[in-house]
């Protein structure tokens, strides 16, 4: 299970950065998003996968089930989603506001900070 | 009690800020008073140093390092110090009356003690690091001090100028330093010397020989590094008195002298010193003969003074050593004293334009008078220092016969005696002139500095017992050997050096009567030439401008595209490089089982999203790609034993389509066409697909380790014990990483902020939301 994943999350980087390689700012937050997606997979992942059997310890038991899944990753995942999130949500309407002020998504095109040089 | 003179000095220039807003006519006299203190004291160990009893002195300073804050005080750095004290002090109270009413004259104490602490230290450091760092200190010091009046162009040019190029030479000087250190294995100047190491037959003697010469040679000036020097005549006179004559341009000189024993002696060194300090000496005395401003003519003196200098320890014999102390203390006093006389002339008669000064005498006379002294003891005649330490030169160079030398000598030497006379006999017996007429004398602030200075250049003359022993002291530290008797005159009788001194007055005498003849050839001799040292220097400096430009345009265009491929690029290399260089190539077996078909599907559904993503003509197809994926990944976690983490991804996929949605009906439709040209389709697949296979090589390597289960063992055994939860993955967020937690709160309050910001920026300038 892991190995698959493990090229499943290649797969899924590949993709981001070619997206994020793109001069339309839409496809860059596509990138951003499938990004996040493939980081919280590889951080599960190397946690090592168990099939069922979340980590809660059952009614009548002091400790948790050595056999369960490992919850540390869960934990740092679940924090990674929301920040995730928190900066896919800025990001846009970021995004937003900057075609309002510029009338352009195309990245190269927007060049208030570093105005094209006359040659 | 060394550190505690660089302390005291350091502290005084802490207070002078303070003290001259406080006592604003007092404070130079006052602030004078712990130089000279220091200057007093090293004059107590005058008897124990000639004796052969060196002073020394370790502090630890970073012993993990190995650095330490040693001194040790033999004739060369004793002889030093008193200068860098006896004259400091008195330029600190020349300069009080110089700038009086200057609104930055406590800065200026700050810095020129400053200043004389980094030298203090610099002369007498045995440790090689430090060393170093007092010798970046006073080029650090001398940039704040030559760009002191920073309102006009002129000065901060010089003084950027000053520090490229003494600056360039102290990276030069750590290098070299580090070498003798590393061939040597010690790191003081005395343990080099005492342990007998032979640095001279070293493999690494020439490369320490080439830095540590560029360090000596920038600071002081010599030839062709020389340019800096005039142009750092635009400080205020205090500075030029102090810096460009007695103490910093010394620095270098000092640095050769110090080295002598160890790395002098090659046929190397004896090369590039009498070359550079001979080709120094002449231009210097070229230079000064055609320049018509005082103090610019002073700096060219100053130059030829150097080169001498530099010559002297190049020729290296007993004799030329004893030579180079005298003249080391004969320049710096009648140099002293005519600078600073300089600047009283100037402030009095408001020129220092030989063609405007004219019959100062009767106005000026104190001034005239040290001006007279100073340049007599410059011109080397009797009774005053200056000849005895032209004697003592011109004796050496005749008896070992260094012919090319000596002409060189005698011929800066006549230039020294007609430069002497156009600073005396013009400006105060010539006719008076308009400047002449609203003339005043100075205050006993501007004389005293002339008078002592002046007056010590006779005394020593007369009575050159006095000063004989420190001098003899500095020439044993020089050659590095046993201390050896020394016994000075000011008559020596009818010898061949005083045949030649004769020689020289009557050359300097006839270059003086028929000056202009000679400027004007020495002008068409420029001409010709055409050395523009300056020129050169901006035309360097620009192109180095020009070069840093056009890297930083190619690099940062402003395209954010190509920002982000030298990113991914960057860490595709290091990531791929470390990775083939360690080896990191490992494949854990594959153990399929029941369960892998299901993951099989979802990993194939999440890279079909990723595909349908990429190739999406139309945004809405891309989104429905991307919740494809969104969703398989939600469903791995469900099925990795992870509810929590897939419960949370169902929503937050839900909600980023939604907002994405939301946003996309306001945004343009993706414009038609590929996004990007043929050649960077290829090479950002090449990209994309590098860094994805370094992603998976990478998971694969950390897979085929073992794994740490400590932590999660920890929490899972205490999660219900110690904080009464079974969930154990939210027991963790709320509790055993509460402050993770936190700032993972925070960090969403600031974007839901900053997107209110964003949206509210808008309605601020009167438009729609």
């Amino acid at each position: 299970m892991e190995v698959i994943m493990a090229l499943a999350v290649g797969g899924m980087v590949a993709g981001a950065v070619y997206l994020i390689l793109s001069r339309q700012y839409l496809r860059v937050m596509f990138g951003v998003i499938l990004l996040s997606n493939a980081v919280n997979v590889a951080i599960l992942t190397v946690g090592r996968l168990t099939t069922g059997n979340p980590p809660l310890i059952a009614q009548g038991t002091e400790v948790m089930d050595h056999a369960a899944a490992n919850p540390l990753p869960q934990a740092l995942v679940l924090t990674a989603i929301v920040i995730g999130f928190s900066l896919l949500a800025f990001a846009l309407v970021l995004g937003y506001r900057a075609y309002q002020e510029m009338g352009t998504l195309d990245t190269s095109a927007m060049r208030v900070a570093e105005p094209e040089e006359k040659p | 009690m060394i550190l505690t003179a660089i302390l005291a000095i350091i502290l005084a220039a802490a207070v002078a800020p303070t003290l001259n807003r406080l006592l604003p006519a007092l404070s130079h006299w006052v602030l004078a008073l712990v130089p000279l203190s220091a200057a007093l004291w090293f004059a107590l160990q005058v008897p124990g140093v000639v004796a052969g009893v060196p002073v020394l002195e370790t502090a630890s300073w970073a012993p993990s390092l190995g650095v330490a804050l040693s001194f040790r005080l033999d004739g060369l750095s004793l002889l030093f110090a008193l200068l860098i004290c006896g004259i400091g002090a008195f330029v600190v109270i020349y300069s009080g009356g110089y700038l009086r009413g200057h609104p930055r004259e406590g800065r200026f104490h700050l810095f020129i003690l400053s200043f004389m602490a980094a030298m203090l230290g610099l002369v007498t450091a045995d440790d090689l690091i430090s060393l170093f760092v007092f010798w970046e200190l006073t080029s650090i010091t001398s940039f704040m001090l030559i760009g002191f009046n920073h309102e006009d162009a002129r000065s901060r040019r010089s003084a950027i100028q000053a520090l490229l190029v003494t600056g360039g030479g102290g990276m030069a000087l750590l290098a070299g330093l580090v070498l003798m250190g590393m061939a040597s294995g010690h790191w003081t100047l005395s343990a080099i010397a005492a342990s007998g190491a032979d640095l001279r037959a070293h493999v690494l003697y020439p490369a320490m020989l080439v830095l540590l010469l560029l360090a000596a040679f920038t600071k002081s000036a010599q030839v062709p590094f020389h340019f800096w020097l005039p142009n750092a005549m635009d400080a205020p006179t205090p500075v030029s008195a102090y810096l460009h004559s007695a103490t910093m341009v010394k620095a270098g000189v000092y640095l050769l002298a110090r080295l002598n024993p160890t790395l002098g002696g090659t046929e190397p060194w004896f090369w590039a010193l009498t070359l550079a300090g001979g080709v120094t000496a002449l231009w210097g005395s070229a230079m000064a003969l055609r320049s018509t401003d005082l103090k610019k003519i002073l700096a060219y003196t100053t130059l030829m003074a150097l080169g001498v200098l530099v010559l002297l320890i190049g020729i290296g014999s007993d004799g030329a050593l004893v030579a180079f102390a005298g003249f080391l203390l004969a320049h710096s006093l009648y140099k002293g004293a005519l600078f600073m006389a300089a600047g009283s002339v100037d402030h009095g008669s408001g020129t220092r334009e030989l063609g405007e000064l004219g019959g100062l005498w009767s106005k000026m006379p104190a001034t005239g008078l040290f001006i007279a002294i100073a340049a007599l003891s410059m011109a080397g005649l009797p009774p005053l220092l200056g000849f005895v330490a032209k004697e003592l030169i011109y004796e050496d160079v005749f008896r070992n016969g260094h012919m090319v030398a000596l002409a060189v000598l005698l011929l800066a030497n006549a230039a020294m005696v007609a430069t002497a006379a156009t600073l005396f006999l013009k400006p105060f017996l010539g006719a008076p002139t308009k400047a002449a007429g609203h003339a005043h004398e100075s205050g006993p602030a501007l004389l005293a500095g002339p008078a002592v200075l002046a007056g010590l250049s006779l005394l020593f003359g007369l009575w050159i017992a006095l000063p004989q022993g420190l001098l003899g002291a500095t020439a044993d530290a020089v050659r590095g050997g046993a201390p050896q008797s020394l016994n000075l005159h000011l008559w020596h009788g009818l010898t061949p050096a005083l045949g030649l001194s004769g020689l020289t007055l009557a050359l300097g005498m006839a270059l003086y009567f028929g000056l202009s003849p000679v400027k004007n050839s020495l002008a068409a001799i420029q001409r010709l030439t055409r050395i523009d040292h300056d020129r050169a220097w901006d035309c360097l400096l620009s192109l180095l401008q020009g070069t840093a430009n056009r890297i930083t345009s190619a690099l940062q265009d402003g395209v954010l595209q190509r920002y982000l491929a030298w990113i991914f690029a960057g860490i595709l290399l290091l990531l791929g490089a470390t990775l083939v260089m360690r080896g990191g190539f490992t494949w854990p077996g594959i153990r399929l089982d029941g369960d892998d078909g299901l993951g099989i599907v979802l990993a194939l559904l999440m890279l079909g999203g990723t595909a349908g993503a990429i190739r999406a003509r139309s945004r809405m197809e891309a989104v429905l790609s991307l919740a494809i994926t969104g969703m398989s990944v939600a469903l791995f976690f469900l099925l990795s034993g992870a509810p929590d983490v897939g419960i949370t991804q169902l929503m937050v996929e839900t909600l980023s389509t939604i907002i994405l949605v939301l946003v996309m009906a306001k945004l343009p439709m993706l414009p038609p066409g590929p996004d990007r040209s043929r050649p960077a389709k290829l090479f950002h697949s090449v990209l994309a697909l590098g860094i994805g296979g370094v992603v998976t090589v990478i998971l694969l390597a950390v897979l085929d380790q073992p794994l740490a289960m400590d932590l999660s063992r920890f929490f899972g055994d205490t999660s219900l014990v110690e904080a009464y939860g079974r969930n154990v993955v939210n027991v963790i967020l709320v509790d055993f990483r509460g402050f993770d937690t936190l700032g993972e709160i925070t960090v969403v309050a600031c974007a839901g902020l900053g997107v209110f910001a964003l949206l509210r920026a808008r309605m601020g300038k009167g438009g729609q939301p």
